[in-house]
């Protein structure tokens, strides 16, 4: 087989079989590309982990983009964008098609009384469930008393008084880098 | 246009997505549900469930069921909603994967010249922006904490009740004992299924 299509195999079947978010794709991207492949070194890999979640985007995308980058980097021949955009294809591709299958189906279903009721349980079940991932990053995001304003006020903005999420996103950016070159300057 | 303004929107939300999928859902539900009137509040919140238990990354997931769901309520027949959906996902990851070419490019290049100062500054730029991830997330729960997905009070208090217990359920179930979210839908759904 030749690179591109074990890449796009390899994505496919990372997209094909987590559920659950980009996070959930690591431990299958570990033991496909470092283990089994041998694309890349373990540490390089932990390095790849750190840029793709920094940079804006999906981190599966980020993720697979980038691990062909580094895998075209040490290899004569490979065309590295060409790599990343065949992984990236084959990560979103189980995705759109498992997607596309189960909205053309509900779509017929939505009105059935019995579909109404198990999302009427369902719904509150979802609030719930995105407000969980939200308090783990608390530690992630080294959330403290000193920085606590920053989520609370991001949150009051978007959900009270009607600022665009947009908006909160580019302040971050612009505030966090004014931040970093300010501080940075004093040392 | 809505397929030129799919693609605008979806852009806009690939590359201004810090923080993963669950940190996309209050900038989808912004441009979606209240500036283009895409999605009814509930259609949304049907469309996270799904993608929260169908495999691949939730923002994928999320993108393209919003891009067939919005084309499909703008009255056009099914073959474009599937063509809508291709649109939304196509461009919620054109920016980022560019983005990515070129800082992986950059980094390759200079990862043995990467001076202190600059990663310092990454770092602390980062320390502004991942708190502020965390008040997007929480304000998407909060903004889907509505009567379309609790009921009302006023209007079935029986309802609004099983609603604040299965939330509570669900809450606890995923924050103390880590049940796969999975199975918690399953759950709540099938108490819908028989409470309701």
């Amino acid at each position: 087989m030749n690179i591109y299509t074990d890449m796009f195999v390899t994505f496919f079947k990372v997209g094909l079989f987590t559920i659950g978010g980009g996070y959930a794709m690591i431990p299958m991207v570990e033991n496909d590309v470092v283990r089994k492949k041998r694309w890349l070194g373990s540490e390089e890999f932990i390095d790849i982990l750190a840029v793709a979640q920094a940079a804006p985007g999906l981190f599966a995308i980020n993720m697979a983009t980038y691990i062909s980058m580094r895998i075209a980097a040490t290899r004569e021949g490979i065309r590295g964008w060409l790599l990343g955009l065949v992984g990236s294809l084959g990560v979103a591709l189980p995705s759109v098609i498992v997607i596309l299958l189960i909205a053309m189906f509900f779509q017929s279903f939505k009105n059935n009384p019995w579909v109404m009721r198990f999302f009427m349980g369902m719904r509150p079940a979802v609030v719930a469930l995105i407000l969980v991932p939200c308090l783990r990053m608390f530690k992630t995001a080294k959330i403290s008393v000193n920085n606590i304003w920053i989520p609370i006020s991001a949150c009051a903005l978007i959900s009270f008084c009607g600022i665009s999420p947009v908006l909160i996103v580019l302040c971050a950016v612009v505030c966090g880098f004014v931040y970093g070159k300010m501080k940075g300057g004093r040392r | 246009m809505i397929f030129w303004q799919l693609f605008l929107t979806f852009s806009n939300i690939g590359i201004l997505n810090f923080g993963g999928g669950y940190a996309m859902l209050s900038l989808i539900h912004n441009e979606v549900v209240e500036k283009n009137a895409w999605l009814t509040a509930s259609e949304f919140t049907d469309i996270v469930a799904i993608s929260q238990s169908t495999p691949g990354p939730i923002g994928i997931n999320v993108a393209t069921y919003t891009g067939y769901i919005s084309v499909l309520n703008s009255g056009m027949p099914e073959w474009a909603a599937v063509l809508g959906a291709i649109v939304a996902t196509l461009g919620v990851l054109w920016l980022p994967f560019l983005l990515m070419i070129v800082v992986s490019r950059l980094l390759l290049k200079s990862i043995s010249s990467m001076d202190t100062d600059k990663t310092a500054i990454i770092n602390s730029m980062f320390s502004v922006i991942r708190p502020a991830v965390v008040g997007l997330i929480a304000a998407a729960a909060i903004l889907l904490m509505n009567s379309e997905n609790f009921g009302s009070f006023a209007e079935s208090p029986f309802q609004f009740i099983i609603s604040l217990f299965i939330f509570g359920f669900a809450f606890i179930g995923s924050l103390a004992y880590k049940t796969n979210p999975i199975i918690l839908l399953l759950l709540c759904g099938l108490a819908g299924l028989m409470i309701f």
